[in-house]
């Protein structure tokens, strides 16, 4: 494997003629990195993870490796060349072969000697808990297993960039989880450099070491999982990763001190109190004083872990009715309307025991009161 | 997604079975025996004995041969690359399509016919390549083996085409980038990967192929030199029954020619499984 | 990149245009051969007439070979359809013991030359009345025709997943709704497919329908043949414009269910 200090992807774009797919998509991934491509399906996660392979070619924008531009959308290295392994959402094991066979694929092209494949081979199947498998075919395999041997087939040739396209999806709910877990000890013992594709944002902040948060081909958000997830950069965003409550409304009055800048949204339903802060040193402050104004039409946005059910004082109280309980065990999803505006939805996670029909008291802190502007349309 | 028959399931196989025990079972079955008997009625190996025994019809199998099993494989083979180019659709396909299947409407006659004019001393070929410089008399390509293949591949190939087609656009795409990332360039790519998983579809589309080939007749006369270097299997079949009027031995000959048929067929059935020994499943996850 | 690709289509465009040129050739030499006198050297004919058409028509009974042809073919199809659909559907959905030696029953009749069961066939016709009359040639060249049909049509029977037909159960359908509903809109490029390529290889076979041949029964292959053989007997733009009309009818065939299937679509996939 020829050794690189970064990949870098700059201005990416790719069109199928009028509809653009990834739009000025740029990104940098350092080694050993692994980094996750999240968003909803027709994001163009898949798109931008199949121009980086080089399996599809792009409409403009440059790759490099270092300092060596691997494609320009004029000139490009074919994909057997990069040196990148990929493991495909359904597997594409070559179904005459089997596993070892499949698994030796890339070594047998590079012509090394026997001995050295059947090592290689060997240690590939032991890493992914398959090696009693070696003269099996896939068809004879289940999805999870199938699924091991794609990944074995990769690292086998230690490829500079490993990629990923939803290899998870296929699998069912606790395969996929035991399989994530696979993923990431793999991950840390070998140390590829590592990009994954996902709409799943739960396998995303377990597995990266960063996110790129992708709408309709254009990036939303980079950032660390804590970032993403903590701190999500607009209202799509938020959504995404698990916070709810989104309520539209205007600013009706702005406050700044200590550090922080309280806001009072009226909305449909309530009056929400919100306080944002940012340390000094962060540019979005200033950008808050420019992006919010009184009247401003904003969007808010809360976990449902974060609301509390039960008698409270204090800010952001309100008097809702119970109309959905999901029991999930250690806590219920609870779907409530505020009392007196059934168009007003709150979704708040509680391990109070509710039920159809309660009434109850709903508060949240208004630190935990994410606020975004609301630029028409959303 | 298949399942153990139901009732109704094996009712449907009814008409096809008294079918095909009707109407070949049973004549098939009536002319093994002829082929058996002597025309007095009394068995008889006899029939046989003559056609081995004489050398200008044992002569028509290699010659059959020697046309049949080039041509099938010039027919698969030139089905396998542009079956493999139009995998994925091109454009035009429709159109491209349609003239490749177009000789199935032609008929031996025809083919026979335009062939001695196209490409016969006087015919546009020649004038095109005299006239490119491409030879500097006319090409022979009619009245000896030349003619007799082209006619019989072109008949043939249309088949062997759709079939390929067919097989090869049912092979998963991800196999063929799965194994570019793996390192393989597009040659290597079809060699390990698509050709062998094309294998059945070969197979099959060359044992029908062949089928035809063998039994040419129509093309080894109007084209060919029946009497000497094409007299065909077929032919010698014909001529025992309508010039001989023995049907005895007629039908003998035709038992020979299914044998041989047979035999190619298992041949071809046992390198595909030679080859193909993976799952069934064409590669779709 | 770019070069490789230039290569491969150039090399793809040579092939298709060399068998393209060949095919129209052919088709393009014998049309005018069949209107032209005199025509042995130089790009084109220097006199059109329509003298052999007469001629041929005049040789035979032209309507009525036509007739019987189409008679025949359509005959052929219809009856091939309505054996071959149900015993693919069986064969495409079931498994049993003795499902592999059973396909093989059904395939042997394309394998086995029909000389190999052609006469004792006339013979039974014969007995039945049937040899010399239009029936005898639809039910003798049914025999090559029925496997073929099955070989295409199975494979074109399992792409329609079952499960559509289990769901259009569950939501009340009785058998017949769904064999007219789901089976046959959906199976319709296979039955077409299977449809045409045996309509075009029915109006050519030649054996087993000359060796029933008698009277008002001739298909028009059989009449081509009778003439192309007699070397010498007729003037050979006249068995050209007997080919002709076999090439038109045959052609009109394939251009009619060109309407209800695309090329494309008649690709298809043997397991």
């Amino acid at each position: 494997m020829r050794d690189f200090k970064r990949i870098s992807v700059r201005h990416l774009t790719k069109s199928f003629g009028e509809k653009t797919a990834v739009d000025d998509f740029s990104i940098e991934f350092g080694k050993e990195e692994f980094v996750t491509f999240l968003g909803p399906s027709g994001c163009g996660k898949s798109t931008a993870l199949n121009c980086i392979t080089g399996l599809i070619p792009i409409t403009s924008g440059e790759i490099y490796i270092d300092d060596e531009c691997i494609d320009d959308s004029r000139r490009s290295v074919p994909p057997e060349k990069r040196e990148f392994g990929m493991v495909f959402q359904n597997y594409a094991l070559f179904p005459h072969l089997t596993v070892r066979e499949n698994v030796a694929f890339g070594l047998k092209l590079r012509r090394l000697p026997r001995a050295e494949v059947e090592r290689r081979v060997g240690d590939a199947l032991r890493l992914v808990h398959l090696e009693s498998y070696a003269s099996k075919f896939p068809a004879q395999m289940s999805g999870g297993e199938q699924q091991r041997v794609a990944i074995a087939r990769c690292i086998v040739l230690e490829p500079r960039l490993l990629l990923l396209d939803e290899p998870l999806s296929n699998l069912d709910a606790k395969l996929r989880v035991e399989l994530r877990y696979e993923l990431k000890s793999l991950h840390e013992r070998l140390k590829v450099t590592t990009v994954y594709v996902t709409h799943d944002q739960s396998e995303a902040l377990a597995l990266s070491d960063r996110i790129v948060v992708l709408k309709l081909g254009r990036i939303q958000q980079v950032g660390s999982p804590q970032a993403i997830f903590t701190d999500p950069a607009n209202a799509f965003v938020a959504d995404f990763v698990g916070y709810k409550n989104a309520w539209k409304g205007r600013i009706e009055r702005l406050e700044e001190g200590g550090g922080s800048l309280k806001a009072a949204i009226r909305t449909d339903g309530a009056l929400i109190e919100a306080r944002l802060a940012y340390p000094a040193e962060d540019p979005r402050r200033a950008a808050l004083a420019t992006a919010f104004r009184e009247g401003s039409p904003v969007t808010t946005a809360i976990r449902p872990e974060d609301i509390e059910a039960g008698e409270r004082a204090g800010a952001n109280v309100f008097r809702c009715v119970a109309d959905l309980v999901e029991y999930q065990g250690h806590a219920n999803q609870v779907s409530a309307c505020i009392k007196g505006c059934e168009e007003a939805r709150v979704d708040l996670r509680s391990a109070a025991p509710l039920a159809f029909g309660d009434c109850f008291e709903a508060s949240v802190d208004p630190g935990k009161v994410l606020v975004f502007a609301d630029r028409g349309g959303g | 997604m298949k399942g153990p028959p139901r009732n109704g399931a094996l009712l449907l196989l009814i008409p096809a079975i008294l079918f095909i025990v009707l109407l070949f079972v049973y004549p098939f079955g009536f002319g093994l025996v002829e082929s058996l008997t002597k025309p007095n009625g009394s068995f008889t190996l006899d029939n046989f004995a003559r056609f081995f025994g004489n050398a200008r019809e044992v002569r028509t199998i290699p010659v059959t041969l020697g046309i049949a099993v080039p041509v099938t494989f010039l027919a698969v083979g030139l089905a396998v690359p542009l079956s493999y180019y139009m995998r994925r659709g091109i454009k035009g396909e429709k159109v491209i399509t349609f003239f490749l299947i177009v000789p199935v409407t032609l008929g031996t006659v025809l083919i026979s016919e335009g062939m001695l004019s196209f490409m016969g001393p006087n015919g546009w070929l020649n004038l095109l390549l005299l006239a490119l410089h491409l030879v500097q008399k006319p090409v022979q390509f009619t009245h000896d083996y030349a003619g007799v293949a082209i006619s019989v591949g072109l008949q043939g190939f249309p088949y062997s085409f759709l079939m390929l087609l067919g097989y090869v656009s049912g092979i998963n795409p991800d196999l063929e980038k799965a194994s570019q990332m793996l390192g393989a360039n597009k040659w290597q790519t079809f060699w390990k990967v698509l050709f062998p998983l094309m294998v059945p579809g070969i197979a099959i589309s060359f044992c029908l192929n062949f089928v035809m080939a063998f039994s040419v007749y129509p093309s080894a006369v109007l084209l060919g030199q029946p009497s000497g270097p094409q007299r065909v299997i077929a032919l010698a079949a014909y001529q025992m029954a309508f010039e001989k009027f023995n049907f005895n031995a007629a039908t003998a000959i035709s038992m020979i020619m299914s044998a041989i048929e047979l035999a190619v067929i298992a041949v071809v059935l046992l390198w595909r499984s030679k080859m193909y020994k993976g799952a069934s499943i064409v590669g779709k996850g | 990149m770019v070069k490789r690709l230039k290569v491969s289509r150039l090399l793809f465009s040579a092939v298709i245009v060399a068998y393209v040129g060949i095919v129209l050739g052919i088709i393009l030499t014998v049309v005018l051969n069949s209107v032209s006198k005199g025509w042995y050297s130089g790009l084109l004919p220097k006199t059109i007439t329509g003298e052999w058409y007469k001629y041929a028509a005049g040789d035979h009974d032209i309507p009525q070979l036509i007739y019987v042809t189409f008679l025949v073919a359509i005959a052929d199809v219809a009856v091939g359809i309505l054996i071959a659909f149900p015993a693919a559907y069986a064969l495409a959905r079931t498994e049993f013991r003795g499902k592999a030696l059973l396909l093989s029953l059904f395939l042997l009749p394309m394998i086995v030359p029909p000389m190999a069961y052609g006469i004792p066939l006339a013979i039974l016709c014969y007995k039945v009345h049937l040899a010399g009359r239009v029936l005898g040639t639809v039910v003798v060249n049914l025999v090559p025709i029925v496997p073929f049909m099955i070989l295409v049509l199975m494979p074109f029977i399992e792409q329609v997943g079952a499960n559509l037909e289990s769901a259009a159960k569950m939501l009340g359908a009785r058998r017949g709704t769904i064999f007219r509903k789901i089976l046959i809109p959906l199976t319709t490029p296979g039955i077409l497919t299977a449809g045409i390529l045996s309509l075009v290889k029915s109006i050519s076979m030649f054996d087993l329908t000359y060796l029933i041949a008698g009277g008002s029964n001739q298909t028009i292959v059989v009449a081509l043949f009778s003439d192309a053989y007699a070397a010498g007997a007729r003037p050979p733009q006249a068995v050209d414009a007997l080919a002709v009309i076999y090439f038109l009818i045959a052609m009109t065939c394939l251009l009619i269910s060109l309407r209800f299937v695309s090329p494309t679509q008649m690709v298809f996939k043997v397991k």
